[in-house]
């Protein structure tokens, strides 16, 4: 079983676009939702919920006001201005307990912190694990390895193939946790100069994990000074640009009728994606 | 008028002001470092550490600076006072000017998983007497937290689709638990469907600019030129997006007599 994960970088790329599309196309495979910030692929795949779980993670501080007697150690000790007159501001509370552990009346108690749900659910492409951080949580980097595991687990049971995993945006710690232990990366990059940029850095992640790349560039007829650009970068690096997509509105309404492109249209946008998806699947079995 | 990028993960502003750079500094963690000749291996720094940072055998001490978020607790508790602490660097902050615009952005580095000391230091640099600009990174957790917090006012850049739907209620929803008003802008209008525009109307959110999909601002986006420049026109727009904003937050700040 092998586990490729669209990366980008940069927001808002076409990652979710494709995955999904490797989603219908790729014959035995788990499907994971590691964006949990803000998971899309649902949106393409109209899951239909078959469990839901509740995500525990990390503590926040609790005061007790009657016990509290306005020292304002904690406050003062405090790394992450989380407290204000033994007020504790959950958003910015990292659960570190320092608080807990130096408070002289014992008026701090750490409280576990529900942080979000995750969920496998059937689709008509196979089963899906996705989940959703609650608003303003923290930890997203460990909900990534908790629908992972269950997504491998799901993977071996049903003896797949692939286990195709859209991933978040960014370098920070939910990429990194969608990224290790990866048979491949995809990078969806555009030719803008801020695309380049980022796909730079997203690479190096890549590199710095140990995680062969692969790179797409969508919508490479935008500008193509900048897709030859890339294609040098890419050949400096090592790194093989599997595809060249041409900008397309067709990707929009297959987005606007909820289906995976390649499912929508059977013309070139849709090939390329085949082609692509064929070029990934030898990929991870070599 | 300052410009803060605060998408520490992936910084572009730098690409379309092109500022020149004045500045710059390390932004470090604090991580502990173990007094193997003080220390007596009773383990509390372990058991204190809420992120599995540190591990205590019966002859030595092991630190993951990966894991550690720099609170201080170990060395605080430390009862033989054995933990010194020291700097990890984690990324930088660099500061300049853009053709009067005071610049700072930040930059993880690479292989780093905590982009909020970083996004910390950035707003630092905040001059709060005069307008603020932070560029904000995608989604809804403790980066984009950090990053709109003690805002007046946050603007939604969204596109009229499935996913763009999706992703602005998340963002809506962020937004009011932080108690920050905000108001839309619709990007790449044109293809898609209406029911962004459904969902600000139902909302009471307003949509403060609809820019159209159109191959030369794809074009003018991809070469790193902001749209105002490479099409003056736009720049009408603009400014009376920024006063419609700014009566906003003023409208606001005078009922809340601030």
């Amino acid at each position: 079983m092998k586990e490729v994960v669209v990366l980008s970088g940069k927001g808002g790329t076409g990652k979710t676009s494709i995955a999904g599309s490797f989603a219908a196309l790729a014959k035995s495979k788990v499907l994971v939702d590691c964006d949990v910030d803000a998971a899309d692929l649902h949106l393409l795949l109209q899951p239909a919920i078959r469990e839901k779980h509740k995500f525990w993670s990390g503590h926040v501080a609790f005061i007790d006001k009657e016990k509290c007697t306005q020292c304002g150690l904690c406050q003062e000790q405090c790394r992450f201005a989380a407290i204000k007159d033994s007020n504790v501001d959950d958003t910015s509370c990292e659960g570190c307990g320092f608080c807990f552990h130096i408070c002289p009346a014992e008026a701090i108690a750490m409280k576990e912190n529900m942080a979000g749900h995750w969920f496998i659910s059937d689709t008509r492409y196979g089963p899906l694990v996705h989940a959703r951080l609650g608003i303003a949580q923290e930890n997203s980097g460990k909900l990534v390895a908790l629908v992972r595991q269950e997504a491998r687990k799901m993977a071996e049971k049903q003896g797949a193939d692939y286990i195709i995993s859209d991933g978040p945006p960014g370098i920070g710690c939910p990429v990194i946790s969608s990224l290790s232990g990866a048979n491949l990366a995809l990078l969806v990059t555009e030719p803008t100069l801020s695309g380049i940029h980022d796909l730079e850095r997203v690479l190096g992640v890549c590199h710095h994990f140990g995680v062969p790349a692969l790179v797409c560039i969508n919508k490479y007829d935008i500008n193509k000074d900048n897709t030859r650009q890339i294609e040098k970068f890419c050949l400096g690096q090592g790194t093989e640009v599997a595809a060249k997509i041409p900008f397309d509105n067709t990707v929009t309404k297959a987005m606007v009728a909820g289906l995976p492109v390649v499912e929508y249209s059977r013309n070139g946008v849709s090939h390329q994606i085949e082609a692509l998806w064929e070029l990934v699947s030898k990929s991870l079995t070599n | 008028m300052q410009l803060l990028d605060c998408d520490v993960e992936e910084p572009n502003d730098h690409i379309f002001l092109r500022p020149v750079i004045t500045g710059s500094e390390a932004v470090c963690i604090p991580i502990p470092e173990v007094d193997e000749k003080k220390c007596t291996y009773r383990g509390k720094c372990a058991e204190a550490c809420a992120y599995h940072a540190i591990a205590v055998f019966p002859k030595n001490v092991l630190v993951f600076p990966q894991l550690c978020h720099g609170c201080g607790a170990c060395s605080y508790l430390c009862p033989e006072k054995a933990i010194n602490e020291v700097r990890r660097e984690i990324g930088v902050v660099e500061w300049g000017q853009a053709d009067g615009v005071e610049f700072a952005h930040g930059r993880l580095n690479v292989g780093e998983a905590m982009p909020t000391p970083v996004i910390r230091k950035v707003k630092a640099k905040a001059n709060r007497d005069g307008i603020v600009i932070v560029d904000v990174s995608p989604g809804t957790s403790c980066p984009v937290v950090e990053s709109i917090k003690d805002s007046d006012f946050c603007l939604l850049v969204t596109e009229p689709t499935p996913f763009g739907l999706h992703d602005l209620i998340l963002a809506v929803e962020t937004v009011k638990e932080l108690g920050v008003p905000c108001g839309v802008v619709i990007n790449r209008a044109g293809v898609g469907d209406k029911k962004v525009e459904r969902y600000c109307l139902k909302e009471g959110i307003p949509i403060l600019l609809t820019i159209p999909l159109d191959t030369e601002i794809a074009r003018l986006n991809s070469r790193g030129i902001a749209l105002v420049e490479g099409m003056p026109q736009w720049k009408g727009s603009f400014i009376d997006l920024f006063d419609w904003i700014r009566e906003i937050v003023n409208e606001r700040s005078g009922c809340l007599k601030r």
